[in-house]
């Protein structure tokens, strides 16, 4: 078994204990740290497909930012420990079955599918990777690139009107 | 190297643990973690691709998602505190004006 293999399902492990962990923990400020978990183990499979740069900003921005504005909210509001609800009785009755079934049709399609092999050609990687990428961006993508910035704006308007006192 | 299948397997398997989490959870602000964790896996599906082909506009792709879940983010937390305030719950139960 190659290093990068043992990374991989090291990374893979830490990431699906974090969403099990998420979906699991009663608690929201669990749920929050077990994301993080889960986006740090991302960040270290992105670097290990050779993307520095989505790495670090997944680590920037997702890590970083967005959760640190999740746990903020969480404690705005005093979010306290999930309370319990029945399940509808259809829901417990069809929807087990209905999922196993959903399940078992991915796992067969998945193990049907023909092992694609990992690229030989290779992006390129280290820094260079991360000029291409600019280049890419800055060029070929400069419109979608600007329209983001848009949105950006209209986010801040959005999350500020939402927010405000009401007068 | 890792075979890109290994990475679609794990993609799958955080989306599938994210809609899991979507339809079980009750807390506002837990779903739409499990929203992200989808956002999450549908990036590693799209470095993985990119890396499979030797190109870079899956990684471009990934920029744009995190951009949008940045302002998804922002908008989404302002109306949970909205929510929050209205309802004094954060029991996606409790928003059931629409419900017949």
């Amino acid at each position: 078994m190659s290093p990068q293999l043992i990374i991989f399902f090291l990374l893979a492990a830490l990431a699906v204990a974090g969403a099990l962990s998420l979906i699991l923990a009663r608690h929201p400020i669990r749920s929050a740290l077990s994301l993080i978990v889960v986006m740090v183990a991302l960040a270290g499979l992105y670097l290990l497909l050779g993307a520095e740069f989505v790495a670090a900003v997944q680590i920037i921005v997702y890590a970083g930012a967005i959760m640190v504005l999740f746990i903020f909210v969480i404690m705005l509001l005093n979010a306290g420990e999930e309370e319990r609800t029945n399940l509808s009785r259809i829901a417990t009755m069809a929807g087990l079955p209905l999922a196993v079934a959903l399940g078992g049709f991915i796992a067969a399609a998945i193990a049907r599918a023909p092992l694609l092999p990992p690229s030989s050609a290779a992006a390129p990687f280290g820094a260079a990777s991360t000029k291409s990428l600019a280049t890419l961006l800055f060029r070929d993508f400069v419109f979608p690139f600007e329209l983001t910035s848009f949105l950006i704006l209209v986010a801040i308007l959005g999350a500020l009107v939402l927010a405000q006192r009401e007068s | 190297m890792v075979p890109t299948s290994y990475y679609l397997v794990l993609s799958a398997i955080l989306f599938g643990l994210g809609v899991v989490g979507f339809v079980f959870k009750r807390n506002v602000i837990t779903i739409f973690m499990a929203i992200e964790l989808m956002l999450n896996a549908v990036n590693l599906a799209f470095v993985a691709f990119s890396q499979s082909f030797g190109k870079l506009d899956g990684q471009v792709f990934v920029l744009f998602v995190i951009v949008v879940a940045a302002a998804e983010a922002a908008v989404g937390l302002g109306i949970i505190i909205l929510i929050a305030r209205q309802r004094q719950s954060l029991n996606v139960e409790r928003v059931d004006l629409l419900k017949l």
